[in-house]
């Protein structure tokens, strides 16, 4: 059977045609709450008869007003609403500080299987003897890659993860009487995590300069050090994609002033099985799984943040962990000097350590040093190849995985960062983390991770030289106006944190039809 | 390996541009000593069906909820998850999207962080919901630290009815805190935190359906603690309750949380879960977590955007409302695509489910000799005392296949008077077979 062809058009937007819904591909989708009401379900459920007298005289009153779809409407709305959406399926991710890696489909299935997935947290520990043994082995791992002698697996995330290591610190120290140390030491290229972390235990936070290369000067640290300093809170890599070279000495002055090392290990994935941050002297150091070890960052979390611990900050992890027992592998849930105590109400992201596990065994320790060298090789390709046209604020040492740049390449352009940032969309690239770290002017960090193929790195820095040389030709107007080519032209931010609306509201006409 | 796109002569090709004369060049800032100084003496790269025959194992050693009757509750909850949710949560636009910093190429996130913030305020009954958080019990504390911001007092004081592991998580948060006042253990539901509220209370925390399933009374609560300038915060572990009882929000509570578990995300020993937070309009600025905002564009289309982020970490740092970066936001795509099959009338379709089948299982164990149920008032968990200790009972129906149920004396090992206490919990999953089996069972054990 051969097509039809006739009334076809044979050319591009000939219709003439404004659609307000937009097209299958690029669509305006309503609101759950726009399409569906409360008598639709996608859900077959037989419609029990109850009686209300084992409720207490607490049953519902007030109307749900839920609005529910069927089947194929949710289908539809969801799979529609998706397309708005960028994501490292469908394109480069070059977020800086967030390793927006390849995510591997065989950790999905795994973490399905009934196994992990359709187990509870408080079934007799006998009947899970698989998961006890999977978080084992996941902690063995842990702590070979970074030469430590335990690992609390519980943080639900990477700033989860800075709060236990810092109440494990906290607890270490009112255990040997110090409670007098309230002061710690952050950065100033830090995470804004970290002072947050610090300040919610009630620390007061000091702040250390940057080195004018970017990197954190051994001769600042020990000039901050005191009786009253309780820990240094460093990230290694740092923010600004270096490796601290002086990071030993740090780590020696550190513990000469009886304080302790908080590691941020956010950027562990620079150096996976190429460094073991234990030799280097951490105490603490979280390891994002979201962003090392290839679990999805599923829009914003979930995360998990398993914190590995130093000798002497191990008997201060939390429960519960694991252990072996005379009769298998047992889940300790209540230490006995309970010091910490418990920070979530189960085992932590189970889910999580599946996919994390899955992954380590899939690259291996070999694979996982060579995943770390490419991220590196990565980073340092890009910044090799923009150097000419880009500002390069810290040259002193290669960089690590990230390539930072600033924005004196821009001065006089009336280009700012963040024009720069969305006209990397219209070319079809998710921009890099903008003006972060703080101490670099109109910051623009990019992160390639090692997930990313030569062919695409050309043709990122093809487009990134591209945009470079057009923003300094003076065409500023393809900037301030960007992006054209996206679902949505720039946000309104402003208006939107002025008077905030943060749900959708019956339209006050509909309400007084209603009535 | 199959992940690593670059052959060796790309690499080679990548060092030359660079003008590095091999990879270890571009670690000459790490000290000699600790680069490549070990052997890890892990395993090398692995084909994918190895891998998966080695998970397959190890997912083979576990006890499976579907393989055998199953009434284990307490805190997270054991209910079916449409094939279609699942199907959508594993597209790529969803699963390997970023946090929605750019909100141009990040609509369909947003939006439905927007629709799920509505499906919360609305369960809840409250103004506003944020854009989730971990889970119940981190939430229960990030509620206490906010309701200390609000009233600038200190004084906080947990119910006896509250999730044990929620309360050790407050203690944990409020390390040392001579102001933390946690009442012992209710089992029978009784109670009385009202006589514990005073003048220097920020709020009181109570759970309803409480730990031991018994229903408690907001509105009392909320009017002994707004008496004396206090708030009420009200913790939920099983969301489907909302669909039968009445919300929260109507009853006078300040702040809401809840785990979010329960719609759309499966058990997975733990987590990854979602926790749900909700609250009064006035207090917005002192909630933490992400929030989405409904704006327009350039060109007046209506957008979506993170708004309100003076309060978080990565604007305001130490001075951050909480230190929460990441938070849950594939569980709430989950929980917000099932809610959206659900919808109102297949919402309170399985919450009727649900405690129809708990009925079931409090009539069916209280004719068990040697059983005795606790619970005037539950949704779908109620508690029973057995004339054996719990936790070896508890082992021996697993070994007849049978979960059935939390010891209590797992959670508070040091308080005598639980040691025959169990707490059950029935679902739409829950059939007249597996409630026969759990009694017949626990007739031959009690015996």
């Amino acid at each position: 059977m051969s097509m039809n062809n006739q009334g076809r058009p044979t050319g591009v937007g000939t219709s003439g045609f404004a659609s307000t819904s937009g097209s299958s591909l690029l669509p305006n989708e309503p609101l759950l709450f726009e399409i569906g009401d409360t008598e639709h379900s996608g859900v077959d459920l037989p419609d029990v008869t109850i009686t209300m007298d084992r409720l207490g005289g607490f049953e519902r009153k007030t109307p749900l007003d839920l609005a529910g779809l069927t089947e194929p409407e949710a289908m539809r709305h969801y799979v529609r609403l998706s397309r708005l959406n960028h994501s490292i399926d469908s394109g480069m991710y070059p977020l800086g500080s967030c390793t927006m890696k390849h995510n591997p489909r065989l950790n999905e299935k795994m973490a399905r299987l009934p196994g992990f997935s359709d187990i509870h947290p408080l079934q007799p520990t006998s009947t899970v003897q698989g998961a006890l043994e999977l978080m084992n082995e996941l902690s063995h791992w842990l702590m070979t890659l970074t030469n430590t002698a335990a690992v609390a697996l519980t943080p639900k995330a990477g700033a989860h993860g800075e709060l236990l290591g810092m109440m494990a610190i906290k607890a270490a120290q009112d255990a040997a009487g110090q409670s007098h140390r309230t002061v710690v030491l952050v950065p100033e290229s830090a995470h804004g995590t970290n002072p947050a972390t610090a300040a919610f235990l009630g620390y007061s936070v000091k702040p250390i300069p940057a080195r004018a290369d970017g990197t954190v000067d051994v001769q600042a640290v020990k000039d901050a050090l005191s009786p009253e300093v309780a820990a240094i809170m460093l990230t290694n890599p740092n923010t600004c994609g270096l490796f601290e070279p002086q990071v030993i000495e740090i780590a020696e002055a550190v513990h000469a002033a009886g304080a302790f090392f908080y590691c941020d290990g956010a950027n562990f994935n620079a150096i996976m099985g190429v460094v073991r941050p234990g030799d280097l002297g951490i105490d603490a150091m979280h390891i994002n799984l979201h962003k090392t070890f290839s679990t999805p960052h599923g829009g914003g979390g979930p995360g998990a943040g398993p914190v590995v611990l130093s000798a002497a900050l191990a008997p201060f992890a939390p429960v519960p962990f694991v252990r072996k027992g005379s009769d298998g592998l047992e889940l300790v849930e209540h230490a006995e000097d309970e010091a910490l105590g418990r920070i979530t109400a189960f085992q932590g992201q189970m889910g999580m350590y599946v996919r994390a596990l899955t992954y380590m065994l899939s690259h291996g320790g070999d694979g996982l040093a060579q995943a770390a060298q490419d991220a590196v090789l990565n980073a340092n390709y890009i910044k090799a190849r923009l150097q000419h046209v880009f500002s390069v604020p810290f040259n002193d040492y290669p960089t690590m995985h990230e390539a930072l740049f600033d924005d004196t390449f821009l001065a006089g352009t009336g280009v700012t960062t963040l024009d720069f940032a969305k006209a990397l969309i219209d070319e079809g690239f998710h921009p890099m983390t903008m003006y972060f770290p703080l101490v670099v002017h109109g910051a623009m960090l990019i992160e390639p991770t090692e997930s990313e193929s030569k062919q695409t790195l050309d043709r990122f820095c093809d487009v990134m030289e591209e945009l470079a040389l057009d923003a300094k030709s003076g065409n500023a107007a393809r900037f301030t106006s960007a992006p054209l080519n996206a679902p949505r032209r720039r946000l309104d931010e402003t208006r939107a944190a002025r008077s905030p609306i943060l749900k959708w509201e019956r339209p006050v006409e509909a309400m007084k039809a209603a009535e | 390996m199959r992940y690593l796109p670059h052959s060796a002569a790309e690499r080679a090709e990548m060092l030359g541009v660079i003008g590095a004369a091999d990879i270890d060049a571009l670690f000459s800032a790490v000290p000699a000593r600790a680069l490549k100084n070990f052997d890890l003496g892990l395993p090398a790269h692995s084909p994918e069906f190895l891998v998966e025959t080695h998970m397959k194992a190890l997912s083979a050693k576990n006890h499976a909820g579907a393989d055998g009757p199953f009434f284990v509750g307490a805190g997270a909850y054991r209910h079916h998850v449409p094939a279609t949710v699942d199907h959508l949560i594993q597209r790529s636009e969803w699963l390997t999207a970023y946090t929605p910093y750019q909100p141009e190429i990040s609509q369909g996130t947003l939006q439905m962080l927007f629709e799920f913030q509505t499906q919360v305020a609305k369960l809840t009954g409250m103004d506003v919901a944020n854009a989730s958080l971990y889970d119940g019990s981190t939430g229960t504390a990030e509620a206490v630290l906010m309701a200390r911001r609000l009233t600038k007092r200190n004084k906080i004081v947990l119910s006896g009815g509250l999730h044990p592991h929620y309360r050790d998580v407050v203690k944990a948060y409020l390390k040392d805190d001579a102001d933390l006042e946690c009442l012992s253990a209710s089992p029978e539901g009784q109670g009385d935190i009202l006589d514990h509220i005073d003048d220097q209370t920020a709020a009181i925390v109570i759970q309803t359906p409480d730990f031991y399933g018994h229903l408690r009374n907001m509105k009392t609560a909320a009017d002994a603690a707004h008496a004396k300038g206090a708030l009420l915060i009200v913790v939920i572990t099983e969301v489907v309750s909302l669909g039968l009882l009445e919300a929260p929000g109507a009853l006078g509570a300040d702040i809401v949380v809840a785990e979010g578990q329960s719609i759309g995300n499966a058990l997975n020993f733990g987590g990854p879960y979602l926790g749900l937070m909700a609250t009064r309009k006035e207090f917005i600025r002192q909630m933490p977590g992400r929030l989405c905002g409904e704006t327009v564009d350039a060109e007046g289309q209506r957008g979506f955007v993170l708004t309100l982020s003076t309060r978080e970490q990565h604007i305001r740092r130490e001075k951050a409302t909480s230190n929460i970066c990441t938070n849950s936001g594939l569980c709430a795509l989950a929980f917000s695509i099932h809610m959206a099959l659900l919808g109102e009338a297949g919402f309170t379709r399985l919450a009727r489910l649900n405690h129809a089948n708990a009925c079931k299982l409090a009539d069916a164990l209280a004719a068990v000799p040697g059983v005795e149920v606790l619970n005037d008032s539950f949704f779908n968990e109620m508690t029973i005392r057995t004339s054996r200790p719990a936790a070896a009972l508890i082992e021996r129906l697993a070994a007849r296949g049978i979960l059935g149920g939390v010891p209590v004396s797992r959670l508070e090992p040091k308080d005598p008077t639980v040691a025959n206490l169990i707490v059950l919990a029935a679902t739409e999953l829950t059939t007249d077979a597996d409630i026969a089996a759990l009694c017949a069972a626990l007739s031959e054990e009690l015996a």
